[in-house]
């Protein structure tokens, strides 16, 4: 109270100072603009413009923001034309005609054609998993016209509408841009997508300026997840990198922001209880976590050792020392996202929700031969708490572990080491993985092969697997082989399902419109 | 005089290859690798290596080197890893905020540390002499950030008077500029504010007790010219060092403040770079930050003269 009073007594008496030292001074600065601007705070300051050079999910916001895509996922993971206008399938499911819709330009006044599309789909096939998936499966990719393109597959691939309408891509750019080698960064900027970026106004670190694209054609269709009609109902869009996230809720608070997209979980309550600012989840799906073992070294290289951490974990243990409030974690029995159409249990994931620490001790010492465990600890990173839990379990079983804290970019150069344990390699990382991993060919762990991710493991009748179900067209026999795929994977652990999270956002009740969705959209979106 | 500044514009050279080295072998020789940064979480092995070539990291380090200081003599900095920029081009865009913050905070520091330094030597003992010290090490006591907030919670959240983050360039207008800056320089101030006060007093203090002060008040002259001509301008030596010492370490150590408020100055832009590795700009800030500890020790150094005209700097 008498903190209210003081504020009170300030405000009345500087506000008045304050106002009156402007006006006689003639110190105003210029008059507002009056556009309709939506200030934001994205999760992370956004430093690289090229979806293909990064995996970076800031960038893919970005990429969002300013291109538009051939398909796009709706908020039920179903692939829908975007800039597409009509398409036909052949009977055998090999061949595909596209036609791109009318209307259709870039920031700069040009006309996308199928040149543009086709250099654009290349330079992606070369950087993304899925899209390499395809490029494999492709026997040509070919102007007809202008504005149709034709797709013929070389072998049976049934997911070429799900990859083409994948959250990482493709993108769609000039020509000439999209002929920028695939691991340098484009240095143009310009996009066909509901906003242009404002590159005299961009300050890595700080700050980046959307306008709106006026002659943005958007479908008809009301928008839905990444897909239908991208109506810009703002002027403007600026993110802010504010990554104080005290100074952020303070922000928000006085209506200096408008959007936040990831306030960490102890803040929330303040925002909830303030009738200025709402909060909720925009991504339905949000990320699964995972620990990843590294295949190529005892004990982890044979699998028992690595079924063991299986048994050992308990979802809810690691969920409540990455969160806290339950409205915020799920539990997961699958090694495939949940409440996606490849959700299975097949295979018994079931073991993963509680801890059998006797049956995890008697497949772990069957192995176990003395090593020193090297469990990598990330102390800047949302996952940091797992790594704790993890060498805690360890230890239980008798296995002697060094816990080694490490900031997440050496995290993420050392994890790229081949070399062993105790020479600058490691044992068992942690990490978060979004809704890519609701499909076996984009999940980071479930690869086995030569693509397979840190970790390493080979398995060939996974990655057979994986192939079939990459070419199974009908979703009722996909799901049959994912069970079996499943199954084989609860046998060989490549990688433990620890829970799944969803990020709340926050924002100030005067905006609405926001979508669910896995990617953050600022088409749509209104400010009163 | 000009024989000096040559002599130690001179010897900053050895000063800053030697920086130079230790920088770029610290950096490179830590087990961070921006090439696995840049590719992301879900980057395939392979794909960082090859961006780790494009970007020229599995070269000799010498051979790094050798390109990263023939670029700097002859004024190229660098792009940055990340967003490809000129670092020169990111250094101007972050110049004018930390400039800014140091220019109003060291004006504040003087403004009010000084004559409450000053007026605290005179009453030397005094209830007066007591508050300003007890300020003072509450001023030293109290880290920046939570000043910061408390002021943010009772100027921004409370009064709303004043913004809670964000800088306005002074090309906006004068006033929407010193209104972004008065909550950073008053929580990042205080701490100066102290020092310069408690400095000034015990200098101030030990000029009071000399016989040249004792003359100049049996020869009738009232307090005020006393305390500025006679002891302030004896006393100025260590407090304008303190005040130098102080330039220097707003310039690159503004950090917390520009973080708290958001404020995207030459410290966020080193703080960042070294989260992400980004060496190019790493290694061109520290330069930088090196180049103006030692140009304004030069210019405090130069600045005794001025005060104590036996203080002369020969050939």
């Amino acid at each position: 109270m008498a903190v209210q009073s003081f504020g009170r007594t300030v405000s009345g008496t500087i506000r008045m100072a304050l106002a009156a030292a402007a006006i006689a001074g003639g110190l105003t600065g210029p008059a507002l603009a009056q556009d309709k601007v939506l200030n934001a705070v994205p999760y992370a300051d956004l430093r690289n413009l090229d979806p293909v050079w990064t995996t970076a999910i800031i960038t893919r916001h970005h990429a969002y923001m300013i291109y538009d895509t051939l398909f796009a996922m709706n908020s039920k993971l179903e692939p829908k034309p975007q800039m597409i206008g009509d398409y036909s399938i052949s009977d055998d499911g090999m061949s595909y005609s596209f036609t791109l819709r009318d209307g259709l330009k870039f920031h700069n006044g040009d006309p996308v054609t199928t040149a543009d599309v086709i250099a654009s789909i290349t330079r992606w096939e070369a950087r993304d998993n899925a899209g390499g998936a395809l490029a494999n499966a492709t026997e040509s990719l070919t102007a007809v016209d202008d504005k149709t393109f034709e797709l013929k597959l070389a072998s049976p691939f049934g997911l070429v509408l799900d990859t083409l309408a994948g959250l990482s891509g493709p993108f769609i750019m000039p020509e000439a841009v999209a002929q920028t080698d695939p691991f340098e960064q484009v240095k143009d900027y310009t996009g066909s997508g509901p906003f242009v970026f404002n590159e005299a106004e961009w300050v890595p670190g700080n700050k980046v300026v959307y306008d709106k694209f006026e002659d943005y054609v958007p479908r008809d269709e009301p928008a839905d997840g990444a897909a239908g009609g991208k109506v810009v109902k703002v002027d403007r869009v600026v993110w802010s990198y504010l990554p104080d996230p005290a100074t952020a809720l303070a922000a928000l608070q006085t209506g200096e922001i408008d959007f936040w997209e990831a306030p960490p979980a102890d803040l929330l309550p303040v925002v909830e209880a303030n009738p200025d600012t709402e909060a909720g989840v925009l991504d339905p799906f949000g990320l699964i976590v995972i620990l990843r073992p590294n295949h190529l070294y005892p004990p982890f290289d044979k699998k028992e050792a690595r079924q063991a951490m299986m048994y050992a974990v308990k979802q809810s243990d690691y969920m409540t020392a990455m969160v806290g409030n339950p409205d915020y974690w799920q539990e997961c029995p699958s090694l495939m996202m949940c409440n996606t159409p490849m959700e299975t249990s097949a295979g018994g994931g079931e073991i993963m929700l509680d801890s059998d620490m006797d049956k995890a001790k008697e497949l772990m010492s069957s192995v176990y031969d003395g090593e020193t465990v090297i469990v990598m600890h990330p102390t800047d990173h949302p996952s940091g708490p797992t790594a704790l839990l993890t060498a805690d379990l360890l230890r239980q079983m008798g296995v002697k572990v060094e816990l080694q804290a490490m900031d997440w970019a050496t995290l993420t150069s050392r994890r790229s080491s081949k070399n062993a344990p105790d020479d600058g390699g490691w044992s068992i990382f942690h990490t978060r993985t979004g809704v890519g991993s609701a499909s076996p060919i984009s999940h980071s762990g479930v690869a086995a092969g030569e693509t397979a991710w840190f970790g390493w493991p080979q398995n060939e009748e996974v990655e057979a697997l994986r192939a079939k179900w990459a070419a199974e067209p009908d979703q009722a026999k996909r799901f049959a082989i994912m069970e079996e795929l499943e199954t084989l994977m609860m046998d060989t652990a490549p990688f433990v399902m620890l829970g799944q999270i969803t990020s709340p956002s926050a924002w100030r009740s005067n905006v609405s419109g926001m979508l669910s969705s896995p990617v953050l959209g600022f088409w749509n979106i209104e400010v009163e | 005089m000009l024989g000096y500044i040559l002599r130690r514009l001179l010897a900053t050279i050895p000063v800053l290859f030697v920086v130079s080295v230790l920088i770029f072998m610290l950096l490179h020789l830590g087990p961070s690798d921006p090439a696995a940064v840049i590719a992301g979480d879900f980057a395939q092995p392979e794909d960082v290596e090859k961006i780790r070539i494009q970007l020229g990291l599995d070269r000799p380090l010498y051979i790094q080197f050798g390109d990263w200081i023939l670029g700097v003599l002859q004024g190229d900095l660098g792009s940055s890893i990340y967003s490809d920029m000129q670092v020169s081009a990111l250094m101007m865009q972050r110049i004018e905020p930390t400039l800014s913050l140091t220019i109003t905070t060291i004006s504040f520091a003087i403004l009010v540390g000084v004559p409450a330094g000053t007026f605290a030597a005179w009453r030397a003992g005094s209830l007066f002499d007591r508050g300003v010290m007890m300020t003072a090490v509450m001023g030293f006591s109290l880290p920046v950030f939570v000043l910061g907030y408390v002021l943010v919670y009772l100027f921004a959240l409370k009064a709303q008077i004043l913004p809670v983050q964000g800088y306005k360039p002074i090309s906006g207008g004068l006033w929407p500029w010193l209104r972004s800056l008065i909550l950073p320089t008053l929580s990042l101030g205080m701490i100066y504010v102290a020092l310069i006060a408690r400095m000034t007093r015990a200098s101030v203090i030990e000029i009071l007790g000399n016989d040249y002060i004792r003359t100049a008040r049996s020869k009738g002259l009232s307090t005020p010219p006393i305390l500025i001509f006679h002891a302030l301008k004896n006393a100025a030596i260590p407090i304008v060092t303190t005040i130098g010492v102080g330039i220097a370490m707003l310039i690159s150590g503004v950090v917390v403040t520009e973080t708290v408020f958001a404020l995207p100055g030459l410290g966020r832009l080193t703080v960042d770079a070294i989260v992400r590795k980004d060496y190019p700009v790493i290694q061109a800030m520290l330069l930088v930050f090196t180049v103006a500890y030692v140009l304004i020790n030069l210019l405090v150094d130069l600045s005794y003269s001025l005060f104590d005209p036996r203080i002369k700097y020969q050939k």
